[in-house]
């Protein structure tokens, strides 16, 4: 070693050290004192907030979602359930880069820019580690091709969950509507707590009118979940309250034979039960499937339905309005003998036309076409329903005068909604006095009131209307409100009875023997249906025009647009003495009211002559 | 070695006593042994409930221990003087290894840090983190303590070398551990006030050039998230968040052994090695973390104590800085999971699982033990 290391001091070397050790010692300790202060400060000080952010961290307040309520017809036949299908969901907080990962799903199994949207737009609602719905109703395939590719999806989740289904497709999509995914404007018009975990809300027909019924409550539970959202254990749980199930009056198959019996032909069967008002069939054609809609229809098959023009998704029977043409002469004939303005054997003078004294216009009767000339020189009550005799009804309504007229005919429930238990019904219209200074702001002209006296001119209907006119009729005054629903639950939904319309016994004898003598009478308008009968019809026919037809021109039905057609009616009940239906049918320009009985015949039939329940 | 005897101190010698002589035949130090012993159960303990009670995590830390036991006990049979002859030979051939690295390495991450030797890959700037110690005190030993300008010089281009090496690979954090381990001898070896000052301004002064020209960005981002982890909550911010919460969760008495939510649940990141300190804070609480500390302390008092009473300057200088060493790991880990120093790799000392890191530090308490035998190898 080198000579100068021989003349260290070493002691001071030493004491050197001691003074640094000394300095490094104070040194550590106020280190290891910052350490401490440090843990001390996040430990005691920020205890509280970080114990909420680690709880907040583990664990999850889930929604659970109840299920909807389930739809039976009168016999138990499931009409609207509940399927199992898988949802594919994003935990965006594990993407690791979401436009790749959405990228990556549309390469794989398709997206749509709207499917994009709304997935933007649930994931603004959601918290952090939710699984946020992208694509609902998952195909078996679908599923199956991410399941192979999942672990190149991070933060892709498939989840199971109950969709609606409508097994019966188009058959009752006028009746139960659909439920549709829940929209903007819905997000901000429902209690948002009662749909979380919810994607789906009535939007027409029965699903929306008992909505509340049917969405049951939400329940909740509390979870662990891992940091990569796994979640471990359930902490607590307070279960969902599922929906309350629907039964209805409607009998599946006899709503079966009134699509069948109506066919091809757009238009309109409503089916209600005296008795207490009960919907037994309720078709309108042509329909759509409900289904298309439960997770969001294509912008194509909706412009589609939207577009067409012969509208499938108006419901006719509820919101429909046609006018109703002669079915409404039995009503104005009871009208006419209550106020004695006629009696049953009051005769008028047919020769084919009718014209107001000082009018020079002519009112012509349907029949001068087919024969050229009346229906007889003298017409009385019962032939002039029996052969729906207009100048008869020109002659009665002239006599009644528009107020008397429309008063005699608002008590079937004309120009008023009937109440059904479906949203968006129609209430047509009951011109009078006051009805044409409001909406037109005119005066009325006496030859308006003519028209009005053969369901033409300003009147409209519904096919549920004429059904429900038909219902009065049948019970000879009071009725019931139609309603779909006779148990929500097991409960019963009692419809209150109504007192309609008030007239002596004989008069309604007088209407209703007339009303047999359109069907049973060889003379009868409807006696096409009169053959093999098994119990008793009593009803009436109506044609109503779908364009003005100019004086003295004639109707041709070869040669008129097939739209621009008349409009085809019937309105029954049956058996006359003890009627358990009242139907109306519409048979949208189906020529005339031969493309309409024969679809009430078809139901009568049905319903009539089985074994139980008629 | 006649002149190496020679530098023993007067007082020192009637410091032996026959104690114990299982530990001396061994060369252990009771204390530091047994406060190594309790550490390492503790640690066990910590990394039982952080690896979710695997137990081959526990074999295989296990296994790491029972290796740097074995060379803890060869380094503490190394006589000192050996060290001191040696430790220029050792350092330059850590030095070679460091230069291989971007030679022959293998990278992870963007960084070139690893060699690889067939089944092993070590970390050349672990060897080189007891390589420096041993250098830089040889060198203070030969040229004259205190350390005059010429030699300090020289012990400052020692120190940047190998540094410069580590911070190309690029590993800023584990170069300045290595610096510091050099720097804590140059302090020891009581070097003048004048020139800490002087230092410690143009380090402040670099700070800003350094910023702009020097760091690269991850480097710059890990520094932005300690001053704003919630500016990146799902980034670079994630583990500090987390970290922070699991820490704090626990409070004074902890939420239990094997009960915390956050590194059970996944949410906090590296619970078994780099943050392992946040899941005995989590579960044990504050008190648990007292009593790290407390630990911790003890073996630096005790590391500090045999320094003192070291026979010669080498011995001195080696057990003060292998000491401060120790401490600055523990300081850094302890600070970064907390939330106060920026995310470096440094493990928790001898808790986190992980082998080179515990047989680099075993292998430095070998040292120390060697220092404090030396007294008794020399009256032998």
């Amino acid at each position: 070693m080198a000579p100068r290391e021989a003349i260290r001091d070493t002691g001071r070397e030493a004491e050197i050290h001691r003074g640094r050790v000394l300095t490094a010692s104070v040194i550590v300790l106020l280190a290891l004192s910052v350490l401490f202060y440090r843990y001390y400060g996040l430990q005691i000080d920020n205890y509280q907030q970080f114990l909420t952010q680690s709880e907040r961290n583990r664990v999850r307040l889930e929604a659970l979602p109840p299920t909807r309520g389930l739809i039976f017809d009168r016999n138990g036949q499931l009409l609207a359930s509940n399927e199992p299908s898988q949802l594919l969901a994003v935990v965006v907080e594990r993407a690791d880069d979401l436009s790749i990962l959405l990228d990556r799903i549309e390469s794989l199994i398709g997206l749509d820019a709207e499917e994009r949207a709304r997935f933007q737009e649930r994931r603004r609602r959601s918290r952090p580690y939710d699984a946020v719905p992208l694509k609902l109703r998952l195909s078996d395939e679908e599923t199956a091709v991410i399941g192979v590719h999942r672990h190149t999806l991070p933060g892709a989740t498939i989840e199971a969950q109950l969709t609606r289904a409508y097994p019966h497709g188009d058959l009752l999509s006028h009746v139960l509507g659909y439920v549709g995914r829940i929209n903007q404007q819905e997000t901000l018009r429902i209690a948002e707590d009662r749909y979380r975990g919810t994607f789906h809300i009535g939007k027409v027909g029965l699903e929306k009118y008992y909505e509340d019924v049917l969405l049951g409550r939400v329940g909740n539970q509390n979870i662990e979940a891992n940091a990569h959202g796994r979640v471990l254990r359930v902490l607590d749980q307070e279960a969902p309250f599922p929906g309350k199930d629907l039964k209805l009056h409607l009998d599946l198959e006899l709503q079966r034979v009134a699509a069948a019996a109506l066919g091809e032909q757009r238009g309109a069967v409503v089916a209600l039960d005296p008795r207490n008002g009960g919907v037994l069939a309720l078709v309108s054609k042509p329909g759509f499937d409900g289904n298309l809609f439960v997770n969001g229809i294509s912008a194509k098959a909706y412009s589609e339905l939207r577009d067409s023009p012969d509208t499938p998704l108006l419901n006719r029977a509820i919101q429909g309005q046609y006018p109703p043409g002669s079915t409404v002469k039995p009503m104005l004939a009871l009208a006419g003998l209550e106020l004695g303005l006629i009696t049953p054997e009051t005769t008028v003078k047919d020769p084919g036309w009718y014209q107001i004294p000082g009018d020079s216009r002519r009112y012509r009767d349907w029949i001068l076409r087919i024969r050229g000339t009346g229906h007889a020189p003298e017409v009385d009550m019962r032939m002039a329903i029996a052969e729906s005799c207009d100048v008869y009804y020109y002659d009665l309504a002239r006599n009644l005068g528009i107020d008397r007229l429309s008063e005699g005919l608002a008590p079937y429930g004309f120009g008023q909604v009937t109440g059904i238990d479906i949203t968006s019904e129609q209430r047509g219209i009951l011109p009078s006095r006051a009805w044409k200074r409001e909406k037109l702001d005119q005066p009325w002209y006496p030859g308006e009131t003519l028209s009005v006296g053969i369901g033409q001119g300003y009147m409209l209907a519904t096919p549920l209307q004429l059904a429900q006119a038909a219902m009065v009729v049948a019970n000879r005054g009071f009725a019931y409100s139609p309603t779909l629903v006779s148990r929500v639950d097991g409960e019963a939904r009692v419809s209150p009875r109504r007192e309609q319309v008030v007239a002596s016994p004989a008069h309604w004898s007088a209407v209703i023997a007339a009303m047999m003598d359109v069907v049973h009478n060889p003379a009868g308008t409807a006696s096409a249906i009169g053959k093999d009968l098994a119990y008793t019809i009593a009803g009436k026919t109506g044609t109503s025009q779908v364009i003005g037809i100019a004086q003295d021109a004639v109707y041709d039905e070869e040669n008129i647009n097939a739209r621009h057609r008349n409009h085809g009616w019937f309105m029954a009940f049956a058996p006359v003495d003890s009627p358990r239906i009242a139907i109306a049918v519409l048979a949208e320009n189906g020529g005339g009211s031969s493309a309409a009985y024969p679809v009430a015949r078809a139901v009568m039939d049905a319903w009539l002559t089985r074994d139980q329940d008629g | 070695m006649a002149e190496y005897d020679r530098y023993l101190t007067e007082d020192s010698r009637g410091d032996f006593k026959h104690r114990n002589s299982v530990l001396n035949a061994l060369h252990l130090d009771g204390w530091l042994l047994a406060l190594l012993v309790a550490l390492v159960t503790y640690g066990f303990f910590v990394l039982f409930s952080a690896s979710d009670g695997s137990q081959a995590a526990l074999i295989r830390q296990a296994r790491n221990f029972a290796i740097a036991t074995v060379a803890m006990l060869v380094a503490s049979q190394i006589r000192l003087d050996t060290y001191y002859r040696w430790a220029p030979l050792f350092y330059v051939a850590a030095l070679l290894l460091l230069v291989a690295v971007p030679l022959f390495g293998v990278g992870a991450k963007g960084a070139q840090r690893w060699l690889s030797l067939g089944v092993i890959r070590f970390q050349p700037s672990e060897l080189m983190k007891l390589a420096m110690p041993l250098m830089v005190a040889s060198w203070f030993s030969r040229q004259g303590i205190p350390p005059r300008p010429r030699s300090l010089l020289g012990a400052l281009m020692i120190i940047a070398l190998p540094a410069g090496l580590i911070v190309i690979q690029p590993d800023l954090g584990t170069s300045l551990l290595v610096a510091a381990s050099g720097l804590f001898v140059v302090f020891m070896a009581g070097v003048s006030w004048w020139y800490i000052a002087g230092a410690a301004t143009l380090f402040l002064m670099s700070a800003w050039p350094a910023w702009l020209f020097v760091l690269k960005d991850y480097q710059k981002q890990r520094i932005l998230t300690l001053l704003d982890p919630e500016s990146d909550k799902l980034g670079a911010g994630w583990n500090i968040i987390q970290s922070k919460t699991a820490i704090g969760s626990g409070g004074w008495s902890g939420k239990g052994w094997l009960s915390g939510t956050q590194s059970h649940l996944d949410f906090l990141p590296e619970s078994q090695t780099d943050f392992i300190i946040a899941v005995l804070a989590e579960e044990l609480g504050l008190r648990g973390v007292v009593l790290l500390l407390i630990i911790y302390a003890l073996i630096i008092w005790r590391g500090f104590a045999i320094s003192v009473r070291a026979q010669t300057g080498f011995g001195r200088l080696l057990a003060s800085s292998i000491t401060l060493t120790f401490f600055v790991y523990v300081f850094v880990n302890m600070g970064m999971v907390a939330g106060i120093l920026p995310v470096v790799g440094v493990p928790l000392p001898l808790v986190s699982a992980g082998g080179t890191s515990i047989v680099t530090l075993m292998l430095g308490f070998g040292v120390l033990m060697a220092v404090s035998a030396e007294k008794r190898v020399i009256r032998q």
